[in-house]
C-alpha cells in the first residue's frame, strides 16, 4: 500500500516536515544571526584573540614588511646615483660608482628576504586563524538546539562555515598587511620624492588624483554593469539548471525548441550586458596607464628642465631616474588600495557572520546529577505532553498513552498532524512545554542526552547517509562492530544481497558523491545501521516508505523479531505496516483522537476507518 | 588544441574584428616600446646639449603616443568585448540546443550538474580566455619581447644580460607556478571535503545525535580542515617564494647592466640615456613575465573548460531521428495493436539486463498494468515508450510503426507519458499545461484538469490557469504536482498515454476517482498504468509482472493470482487474504 495521504510522498526529510507544522518564520530566525551588532573593534579584538600562539608573527610580518618597503624605495635612488657617476665617455666615476653599487648589492637581498618573511608570516598567521576559526564554528553546532537546524537554512550556515571564515581569513588579514604595505610605500615614496626635490615631487602629487579619479569613475560603471550582467547570468543559469534537470520530460514532450528560444533571449540579453560590462572594465588598465605615461612625460620633461636650467630646483640625471622610477611605482599602491578596501569590508561582514554563529544561543547542558539510563526495559509514559513551535500555534494537546515493553505502538494521521513531533520530544531533540515523557519510570528531561539517545534505535524517512563506504556507515551506530556483526545486520535488513552486487561490495563509497544507491535501498543501509546497534525501543517514522511492499514485509519481519520484548513506536502512511501493532493511535490536529487496535478502530467507525475504507473506495 | 577546434568552428564570424583588434593592440604595444627609448634621447640629445626645446617636443611626443595609443588599445578592448562575449553567446547557444537533443543515456552519463555548469561556467571561463587572448596574449609577451630586442639593437651584450634575467625570472614563475597550480586544485577538492561533512552533519543532525556520535563528527572535520590548513600553508610557502626572488633576479641584474654599462660608457660606446632605457626596460619584462603568467593560468583553466565544452558538442545523440523517418498514422489499421513491444531488451551500458524479453499488445483504448517491486524495470520500460532510450532488442510499435522509423514530433504527439517525479517548471499553470498543445482553449485545458482530479484547487487559486508556478512546482504540494503532470499529459488528446507510478502522492479515493475518469474519455487513449499499488492495476485489461527486468506474468488480476506466485505474494502484502481471493 502506497501513501495515503496527499503531499505526503514528496515532503522529504525534517526541513520539509518541520516546515509543515513547525515555525514558519524562518526569516526572522535566521537574521537573528546577522551579527550586525558587532563592532569593527569587537570584530579585531576576537580575531586577535583566535590568532593566540601566532600572534608574534603578526608583528613579525609587520615589521619585515615595513623594512623591506622602505629599503624597496630607496634603491632608485641608488640606482640614481649611481647612473650620476657615468655621465660621459672618459669620464665615468669608478670609485664613486663602487659605493652605491655595493649599497644596492647589500639592499636588493634584504629587500627580497624581507618580501619573504612577511608573506609567509601572514600566510601561516591567516591560515592557521581560519583553521582555528572554522575548527570552532563547526564545533559549537553539536551545543546548538535542533530547532536551531529546523529554522536555519543550512545552505547559509554551511556558506558561513566554508566560504565566510575563507573571507576572514583572506580579507581582514592579508587585506590589513597589503593595506599596511601599500600606505608604507605610497608615504615612503613621497618622503624619498620630496628629499630630492620639493617642486617636482608636488608635481608629481598634484596630478596623481586625475589617475585615482579615472580609476575610481571606472569601477563604479564597472561595478554598475557587472551587476546587470551578473542578474543575467543568474537567469541563464536558473534556466539551463531548471531545464536541464527535466531534460527528459522536456524530450518526451518535445519542448526542446520551446526552451531553446527563451534560452536564446535570456542569453541575448546577457550579451549586451556581458559586452559592455566587459568593456567598461577592461578599460581600467588602459585609463590607468595612460594617465601614468602622461605624468610620465610630464616628469621627464620638468625632470630634465631642472637638469638644465637647475630651475625650480636642481637635479641630476640620475635623480631623474629615480623620479620616472617613484612615479611608476607610486601609483600602483592606490589601485590595489582601493581594491583592499572593498574587500575589508566584506571581510568584516563575513567576520560578523562567524562570529554570531559562533554566539548563537546553547542548549541547555545537562544536569551535573543527570540520571544515567542503562539496560532500559523500554517502558514508555506519555502524561499530558505539550508542545509547539510557536506559542501562538500549539501543536501537540494533551498526548497520553502508555508503552508497555513489548508493545507496538502505531501512529497514523494526516500530514501535519505532530506524529514526527512526537519523535523529536522522545529524543529531547525538543523539549515540552508541559506534562512529561518517562522511559522506566525516569523523566527524560532529567536524564543525560547521550545515555537517552542510546536506548533508542530510529529510522527516519530522510535518510542520512554520509560519504564512506557501505561498511562505515552501518558500523555508525556501533563502531566497534565486527565485519561478521556488519553483514549479519546488512542480511537481517535484507540489503546484503544488493550490497554484494554493488562495484566494491560492502567498500562501495556511498553517500554525497557516492554510488548511486535508489532511494530504497539507502532506507535498507538505515535499517541495517540500527538493526546493528541493538536498542532498547525502536523508532521507525515512514522507514520504509520507498521499499516494495514485499520487501518490507520482510524487513518488518525482522524487526519483530529483533524487538522480541521490547517497545516499538512506528509512524507509517501505509496501514499494512500499522495493522499488527498491539495499539495504534490516531492522531489529528494534535491529539490523540482514537485508539486502540486495527479490529477495534475499524469496528468504532472513526477516521481510522474512513481512512481504512477509502482505499477500495472506487476499485477496479 | 581543442581550444583550437572551438575557435575554428565559432570564430569565423568574428574573425575581422579579432584581427583588427589585435592589429590595434600591436601599434599600442610598439608605442610603449618606444618610450624608453625617447626619455634615453631626451637626456642624451636634450639634456646633454642644454636643448630644452628638444626636451619638450619629445615629451610632446611621448604625450602624444600615450594618447593615440589610448585610441587604439579603446578600438581594441570594445573589439575584444564583441568577439569573446558574441562568441560565448554562440558557444552556450549552440551547447544548449545540443543538451536538448541528448538522448537519456548521454544524460545520465554526463549528470545534470555537470551539464548546467558546462553551459554556464565552462562557457565564461573560454569567454574570459578569449578577452584576454586578444587583450593581453598579444601585449605583455610582445613587450617582454620587444624590451629585449630593444635592448639588444641599442647594445647586443648588454641586451643578453636582460635576456637571461628574463629567462630566469619566467623559470622562477615555471617553477613556482607547476608546483602550486596543483595544490591549490587539492587545497579546492579539501575545502569540498571540509563542506561535505560540513553539510553532512547539519542535515544529519537528528542521525548524529540519536547515535551519539558528536565527538566522532568533531575529529572527522578537525582532522579535514587541519589537513586543508597544512596543504594552504604549504603552498603559501611556495607562493611566497615568487616575489622576492623575481624581484632579485631583476634588480642584480640592474646592478649588472649599471656596472657594465658604465665600462661602456667611459669607452664612449654608450651613453648614459641608454643605460636609464635599459633599466626600464628591465622593469617592463618584469612587469610583462608576471602578466603571462598569469595568462597561463587563465588559459588553462580555459582549455580545462573548452575540452569539456567540446565533449558535449562532439556527442552525436543515441537516439536520432532516422532520416526516412515517418509521421505515425492517426489511429492503427484494423486489427493492428496501437502499443506493442515485441522482445525488447534494454541493458545500461554494460551491466545486467534492465529489460529482458518484454512483448505485450495492446488494442486502442485497452489498459495495461505494470507491476513490481524497485528495481523491476517498469520506468525503463516507460522511458522506452517515448524513446528517451532505444531498446538494445526487439521492436516497439505505435499504431505498427516501428518508432524508431517514426518522427520523433509525431511518436512524442501521439504517446504522452507522466514521469515519476512530478515536476513542473517556472512559469504559469497554463504555462505548464500546454506543452502539447500551445494553442490550446480555456476548455481544453479545465477539461483535462478536470479528468485528473486537479479542478478543485485550480480554481481556488488567484489567477486560476494563470496562477504562477514557481520552479520546481514548489508552490504546490506533492499531490497538487501529480496531478497536475497528468493533465498536461492528456491536454491535445494523446492515443497512448503512460502512467509511470503517476499517482504515488495521492490518496486512494482520488486515485480511483482518477482511473475512473480516465475510463471515461470519450476518445479514451490507450494507458500504460505502472504502479507499485494492486488497487491501482488490478482493474486492468492486462497486468505485467515485472520481476528484476523479466516478465514473470501477464494477464488479467484474476488469472495472475492463481498462476503468478509474484503477483499473489505482491497482492497478499497489500490486502488480505479473502480481498485477494474474491
Amino acid at each position: 500500500m502506497a501513501n495515503l495521504y496527499s503531499g505526503s510522498a514528496l515532503s522529504g526529510g525534517s526541513m520539509a516536515v518541520i516546515k509543515n507544522d513547525g515555525p514558519d518564520d524562518d526569516a526572522r530566525q535566521a537574521s537573528a544571526l546577522v551579527g550586525e551588532h558587532y563592532t569593527a573593534r569587537e570584530v579585531m579584538r576576537r580575531l586577535l584573540a583566535y590568532m593566540g600562539p601566532s600572534k608574534p608573527l603578526l608583528v613579525l610580518g609587520f615589521v619585515a614588511s615595513a623594512v623591506s618597503v622602505a629599503l624597496q624605495l630607496w634603491v632608485p635612488i641608488i640606482i640614481g646615483e649611481a647612473i650620476d657617476c657615468m655621465v660621459e665617455a672618459g669620464s665615468v666615476n669608478f670609485a664613486a660608482l663602487r659605493g652605491p653599487l655595493t649599497r644596492l648589492a647589500m639592499v636588493i637581498p634584504l629587500v627580497a628576504l624581507g618580501q619573504w618573511v612577511s608573506t609567509t608570516c601572514t600566510n601561516r598567521l591567516s591560515y592557521e586563524t581560519i583553521r582555528a576559526l572554522r575548527d570552532d564554528s563547526f564545533r559549537v553546532l553539536k551545543g546548538l538546539p535542533l530547532s536551531f537546524f529546523d529554522t536555519h537554512p543550512h545552505g547559509d550556515l554551511l556558506a558561513r562555515i566554508a566560504g565566510d571564515v575563507d573571507q576572514v581569513g583572506d580579507g581582514l588579514l592579508q587585506g590589513l598587511t597589503q593595506l599596511f604595505s601599500g600606505i608604507m610605500t605610497i608615504v615612503g615614496t613621497l618622503v624619498f620624492m620630496c628629499s630630492l626635490s620639493v617642486p617636482v615631487a608636488l608635481v608629481v602629487m598634484a596630478l596623481t588624483p586625475l589617475s585615482i579619479l579615472v580609476a575610481s569613475q571606472i569601477a563604479k560603471r564597472s561595478s554598475a554593469s557587472f551587476a546587470a550582467q551578473q542578474a543575467l547570468q543568474g537567469q541563464l543559469g536558473g534556466y539551463a539548471e531548471e531545464t536541464i534537470s527535466n531534460q527528459r520530460l522536456i524530450t518526451s514532450f518535445s519542448q526542446s525548441e520551446r526552451c531553446q528560444k527563451r534560452f536564446e533571449d535570456i542569453n541575448a540579453k546577457l550579451f549586451v550586458a556581458g559586452e559592455h560590462a566587459q568593456f567598461v572594465s577592461s578599460l581600467t588598465n588602459p585609463s590607468t596607464r595612460i594617465v601614468n605615461n602622461i605624468i610620465y612625460a610630464v616628469v621627464a620633461v620638468v625632470g630634465c628642465l631642472c637638469v638644465v636650467t637647475g630651475q625650480p630646483s636642481p637635479l641630476s640625471v640620475g635623480q631623474v631616474q629615480s623620479f620616472l622610477s617613484y612615479s611608476n611605482q607610486y601609483m600602483k599602491p592606490f589601485n590595489e588600495i582601493s581594491g583592499v578596501v572593498t574587500q575589508l569590508q566584506a571581510a568584516l561582514a563575513s567576520a560578523r557572520r562567524v562570529f554570531a554563529l559562533l554566539d548563537a544561543p546553547r542548549e541547555e547542558p545537562d544536569a551535573a546529577d543527570a540520571i544515567e539510563l542503562v539496560d532500559c526495559t523500554g517502558d514508555l509514559d506519555f502524561r499530558q505532553v505539550d508542545f509547539s513551535y510557536q506559542p501562538s500555534r500549539p501543536l501537540l494537546r494533551d498526548i497520553t498513552f502508555h508503552a508497555a515493553p513489548g508493545q507496538r505502538i502505531a501512529l497514523v494521521g494526516p500530514t501535519g498532524c505532530g506524529k514526527t513531533t512526537l519523535i523529536n520530544l522522545l529524543l529531547r531533540f525538543y523539549d515540552l512545554k508541559g506534562g512529561s515523557i518517562r522511559i522506566d519510570g525516569h523523566d527524560i528531561a532529567q536524564c543525560s542526552r547521550k545515555s537517552l539517545r542510546g536506548a533508542f534505535g530510529m529510522v527516519l524517512q530522510d535518510t542520512w547517509l554520509f560519504s564512506g563506504t557501505v561498511r562505515e556507515n552501518i558500523r555508525y551506530g556501533r563502531p566497534d562492530a565486527t565485519d561478521e556483526q556488519v553483514e549479519e545486520a546488512a542480511r537481517r535488513a535484507h540489503a546484503h544481497k544488493f550490497i554484494v552486487q554493488l562495484p566494491q561490495g560492502y567498500d562501495t563509497m556511498v553517500g554525497e558523491g557516492g554510488g548511486a544507491l535508489s532511494q530504497g535501498q539507502r532506507q535498507l543501509l538505515c535499517i541495517a545501521r540500527v538493526m546493528l546497534t541493538d536498542p532498547s525501543i525502536l523508532l521507525l517514522d515512514e522507514a520504509t516508505s520507498s521499499i516494495d511492499t514485499r520487501t518490507e514485509l520482510q524487513v518488518q519481519d525482522a524487526f519483530d523479531r529483533m524487538m522480541e520484548g521490547r517497545t516499538s513506536l512506528v509512524v507509517a502512511h501505509r496501514l499494512s505496516t500499522v495493522r499488527n501493532a498491539d495499539c495504534i493511535l490516531v492522531m489529528q490536529d494534535g491529539v490523540i483522537s482514537e485508539r486502540g487496535t486495527h479490529e477495534e478502530l475499524l469496528e468504532q467507525g472513526g477516521f481510522y476507518a474512513h481512512l481504512y475504507a477509502s482505499q477500495w473506495e472506487g476499485m477496479g | 588544441m581543442t581550444m583550437l577546434s572551438l575557435l575554428r568552428r565559432f570564430l569565423p564570424p568574428f574573425r575581422n574584428k579579432a584581427i583588427v583588434g589585435t592589429i590595434c593592440k600591436v601599434v599600442e604595444v610598439i608605442f610603449d616600446l618606444l618610450t624608453p627609448m625617447i626619455v634615453a634621447r631626451m637626456i642624451d640629445a636634450g639634456v646633454a646639449a642644454h636643448d630644452m626645446a628638444l626636451v619638450v617636443r619629445l615629451g610632446a611626443l611621448l604625450v602624444l603616443l600615450a594618447v593615440v595609443g589610448y585610441g587604439f588599445t579603446f578600438v581594441c578592448q570594445r573589439l575584444a568585448a564583441t568577439v569573446s562575449q558574441g562568441m560565448g553567446t554562440d558557444i552556450r547557444n549552440a551547447l544548449y540546443a545540443k543538451v536538448g537533443e541528448l538522448g537519456a543515456a548521454d544524460l545520465d552519463r554526463f549528470g545534470t550538474p555537470s551539464l548546467v555548469t558546462r553551459v554556464t561556467n565552462d562557457v565564461n571561463q573560454v569567454q574570459v580566455a578569449i578577452a584576454m587572448g586578444i587583450r593581453m596574449l598579444i601585449r605583455w609577451p610582445f613587450i617582454a619581447i620587444g624590451s629585449i630586442v630593444a635592448a639588444m639593437s641599442i647594445d647586443l651584450r648588454l641586451g643578453a644580460v636582460l635576456a637571461v634575467c628574463a629567462v630566469s625570472i619566467a623559470l622562477v614563475f615555471w617553477v613556482v607556478m607547476s608546483r602550486s597550480i596543483p595544490l591549490f586544485r587539492a587545497i579546492q577538492e579539501k575545502l569540498d571535503g571540509i563542506s561535505r561533512i560540513a553539510r553532512e552533519n547539519l542535515e544529519g543532525v537528528r542521525v548524529v545525535r540519536a547515535f551519539g556520535r558528536e565527538e566522532h563528527e568533531d575529529e572527522r572535520f578537525v582532522s579535514a580542515s587541519r589537513d586543508q590548513a597544512d596543504t594552504s600553508i604549504a603552498v603559501g610557502k611556495l607562493s611566497a617564494l615568487l616575489n622576492p626572488s623575481t624581484y632579485l633576479i631583476m634588480n642584480l641584474g640592474v646592478v649588472a647592466i649599471l656596472w657594465a654599462g658604465s665600462v661602456r660608457i667611459d669607452a664612449g660606446s654608450l651613453t648614459q640615456g641608454e643605460v636609464i632605457a635599459f633599466v626600464n626596460y628591465m622593469t617592463q619584462v618584469l612587469v610583462s613575465i608576471g602578466y603571462v603568467a598569469n595568462l597561463v593560468v587563465v588559459f588553462t583553466r580555459g582549455s580545462a573548460s573548452a575540452t569539456r565544452i567540446m565533449e558535449v558538442l562532439n556527442t552525436s545523440p543515441e537516439v536520432a531521428e532516422a532520416s526516412d523517418a515517418v509521421e505515425l498514422p492517426a489511429a492503427p489499421a484494423p486489427g493492428t495493436p496501437a502499443l506493442s513491444f515485441e522482445n525488447v531488451s534494454f541493458t545500461y551500458g554494460g551491466q545486467s539486463a534492465a529489460l529482458g524479453n518484454v512483448s505485450f499488445a495492446l488494442a486502442p483504448g485497452e489498459t495495461l498494468g505494470i507491476i513490481g517491486g524497485t528495481g523491476s524495470g517498469k520506468s525503463t520500460l516507460s522511458a522506452l515508450c517515448t524513446r528517451l532510450y532505444d531498446p538494445t532488442q526487439g521492436i516497439i510499435r505505435v499504431n505498427g510503426v516501428d518508432i524508431r522509423h517514426a518522427r520523433l514530433d509525431s511518436l512524442r504527439k501521439t504517446v504522452s507519458s507522466v514521469p515519476q517525479r512530478a515536476s513542473l517548471l517556472s512559469g504559469t499553470i497554463r504555462s505548464n499545461l500546454s506543452w502539447r498543445k500551445l494553442e490550446a482553449s480555456d476548455d481544453e485545458l479545465w477539461q483535462a484538469l478536470a479528468t485528473a482530479q486537479a479542478q478543485d484547487f485550480v480554481r481556488e487559486k488567484e489567477g486560476g490557469l494563470d496562477a504562477p508556478v514557481e520552479a520546481g512546482g514548489v508552490n504546490f504540494s506533492g499531490g497538487q504536482r501529480q496531478r497536475l503532470t497528468i493533465a498536461r499529459a492528456l491536454v491535445g488528446s494523446p492515443q497512448v498515454i503512460v502512467l509511470d507510478d503517476a499517482a504515488s502522492a495521492l490518496d486512494y479515493a482520488t486515485d480511483a476517482r482518477l482511473r475512473h475518469a480516465l475510463k471515461e474519455l470519450s476518445d479514451r487513449p490507450t494507458t500504460v498504468v505502472i504502479s507499485q499499488r494492486v488497487a491501482a492495476v488490478m482493474g486492468s485489461d492486462q497486468i505485467l509482472v515485472l520481476d528484476h527486468g523479466q516478465m514473470a506474468g501477464l494477464g488479467t488480476h484474476d488469472e495472475l493470482v492463481r498462476t503468478c506466485p509474484i503477483y499473489r505474494e505482491i497482492c497478499l502484502s497489500q490486502l488480505k487474504a479473502e480481498e485477494v481471493d474474491n
